[in-house]
């Protein structure tokens, strides 16, 4: 049964990508066909994460309009047979996004994958309610600062608001996945603790993602973080939160918590 | 030339419903209006000093008969005071408003002599395709509970009674009651209680952070909020504020005298 994630924020420059990419690596390494599809038509980044861009033939936008068939838009990564590209157009904008369009999409890439992730763009426009709308699962990817966490809170009430799900009188999943994490400036009081976050959002939290040079160095190599080093901080944190959204238990760990080798470098770099 | 303010007080606005007859005309307006004559010798002075709306919605006219029909209407001293459902061009300057929004309401029985059938009963006798009012069950809703976190840019209106809130409310939500408003979460958006004019409605909230506070149009913002009430539990009240007890009783009469609004 295929199930459509969104990877949605609200604000931007919060790690949405980055997560989509990473989430999308993790979930196709469990041997689960998965497929991350970039709505950010006119600003589209997926691509580069990913490390397909010089790959790009046919876009979202060309399957919508007819141009050219979902097969032959696809983009199927070199590192997983697994995982798949559904990048967007960067020369239209967002009303070349439409409802009946998207809704054919979904409905063929759920006859065909088990995983469909949808990185949304930011803001709370066409692009973001398009991604969000047939989803099942909706990531909320927050940075833990007040402006973020509003701006997510939103999100979380139009996902209650103008899904399909919602529409139909059911519920869509959410789960916080917190990023750029900072233990020592959380406890410092620069940035919002983790249990503050989850008290104003109230929804559950599926992972929290440290903040590191791993992220930087794999968007920048073009690969998932979860692929480029699947040892690091943050790919282990994606990896957790992947199995958690599969539905497994996995125990949470807060970062800094354990004063481990993590919590040392941290430590190194605020003095 | 700039005037100054030498009184810096606020203007207060508040929302207040009537009810209003509506009278919705059928064709033909001759016939309709006889039997408006009708109605009114039986009940004379029905219609004098109730605000009347004219619906249009159903009626094919246009600018010149709807002054016709107003002019006939004022001639019977029916005073229009706003029409319903008819399209812009209908209007000119010197007509009553245009009006939208309206809510259904019971049928009102016109007082007439024995053996004399209402005229709404009549009507809607007479034409199945009018536009009927509802004749609804009078039903007392005074309080709604809303049983999940009331997120950002979200708002709640209720102008007919309590809003009960079992979760947060967000910075950037806000909830506008009529009556009072209980949060059992943390009230960190807006709260506009006794929006309808009701001075005694009340704010509770189990830890307040409020971007802005109103009741019966005074309001308060987070700057003007006494510092030691923030991350508390409080029950506002229009005369002053104090810390809610933490049996959640009030407070003992006679500890708060202060009559100060918070501001006039």
């Amino acid at each position: 049964m295929a199930k459509v994630i969104v990877v949605t924020s609200g604000k931007g420059g919060v790690g949405k990508t980055t997560s989509t990419a990473a989430l999308g690596a993790a979930l196709a390494q469990r041997n689960e066909k998965t497929v991350v599809v970039d709505f950010d038509v006119g600003l589209r980044n997926l691509d580069l994460v990913m490390g397909a861009e010089r790959r790009v033939v046919y876009d979202l936008v060309n399957v919508i309009q007819g141009d050219a068939k979902l097969p032959q838009a696809l983009i199927r990564d070199k590192r997983l047979d697994t995982l798949f590209l559904l990048p967007a157009s960067q020369t239209r904008d967002k009303d070349c996004l439409t409802a009946e369009g998207v809704e054919r999409v979904m409905a063929e890439l759920r006859k065909h994958f088990d995983w469909i992730i949808c990185d949304s763009p930011a803001g709370i426009e066409r692009g973001a309610t398009l991604a969000m709308r047939h989803a099942d699962i909706a990531v909320i990817v927050t940075n833990p600062e007040v402006s973020s966490v509003r701006d997510s809170d939103r999100i979380i009430g139009l996902l209650d608001a103008k899904t399909e799900r919602a529409e139909r009188g059911e519920r869509v999943e959410k789960h916080l996945l917190l990023t750029r994490y900072d233990p020592v400036r959380a406890e410092r009081g620069d940035m919002l603790k983790v249990d503050d976050v989850l008290e104003i959002l109230s929804i559950p939290l599926v992972g929290i993602v440290p903040e590191s040079t791993d992220v930087l160095r794999a968007s920048n190599l073009g690969a998932p973080v979860t692929l480029a080093d699947s040892r690091s901080a943050p790919a282990l944190a994606y990896l957790d939160a992947a199995r958690r959204i599969a539905g497994e238990t996995v125990p949470m760990t807060i970062p800094g918590e354990k004063r481990g080798l993590l919590g040392k470098l941290f430590g190194r770099r605020a003095a | 030339m700039t005037k100054v303010l030498t009184d810096t007080r606020s203007i207060r606005i508040k929302g207040r419903s009537f009810l209003a007859l509506v009278l919705s005309p059928e064709p033909p307006l001759d016939a309709w209006l006889t039997r408006l004559d009708d109605l009114a010798s039986r009940s004379a002075g029905f219609f004098l000093g109730r605000p009347v709306v004219l619906d249009v919605a159903d009626l094919e006219i246009d600018r010149a008969g709807l002054k016709k029909l107003i002019d006939e209407l004022g001639q019977r001293n029916v005073r229009i005071m706003g029409i319903e459902g008819g399209r812009p061009s209908l209007f000119e300057p010197g007509m009553p408003p245009a009006m939208k929004g309206g809510r259904p309401a019971p049928d009102i029985e016109i007082p007439a002599e024995p053996t004399v059938e209402p005229v709404g009963a009549a009507s809607a006798k007479a034409s199945a395709s009018s536009v009927l009012v509802e004749p609804q069950a009078a039903r007392a809703i005074s309080s709604i509970v809303i049983r999940e976190p009331v997120r950002s840019g979200q708002s709640v209106i209720f102008p007919e009674g309590d809003v009960t809130v079992v979760g947060s409310v967000a910075s950037g939500a806000e909830i506008i009651a009529g009556g009072s408003v209980h949060i059992y979460g943390t009230l960190r958006g807006r709260v506009l209680a006794g929006s309808v004019g009701n001075a005694s409605a009340r704010i509770f909230c189990r830890r307040l952070e409020a971007e802005l506070l109103a009741i019966d149009g005074v309001y308060k913002t987070a700057e003007d909020m006494a510092p030691n009430l923030r991350g508390q539990a409080v029950q506002l009240w229009l005369e002053g504020i104090r810390s809610w007890q933490k049996d959640l009783t009030e407070p003992a009469a006679g500890q708060h005298t202060g009559a100060g609004r918070w501001r006039k």
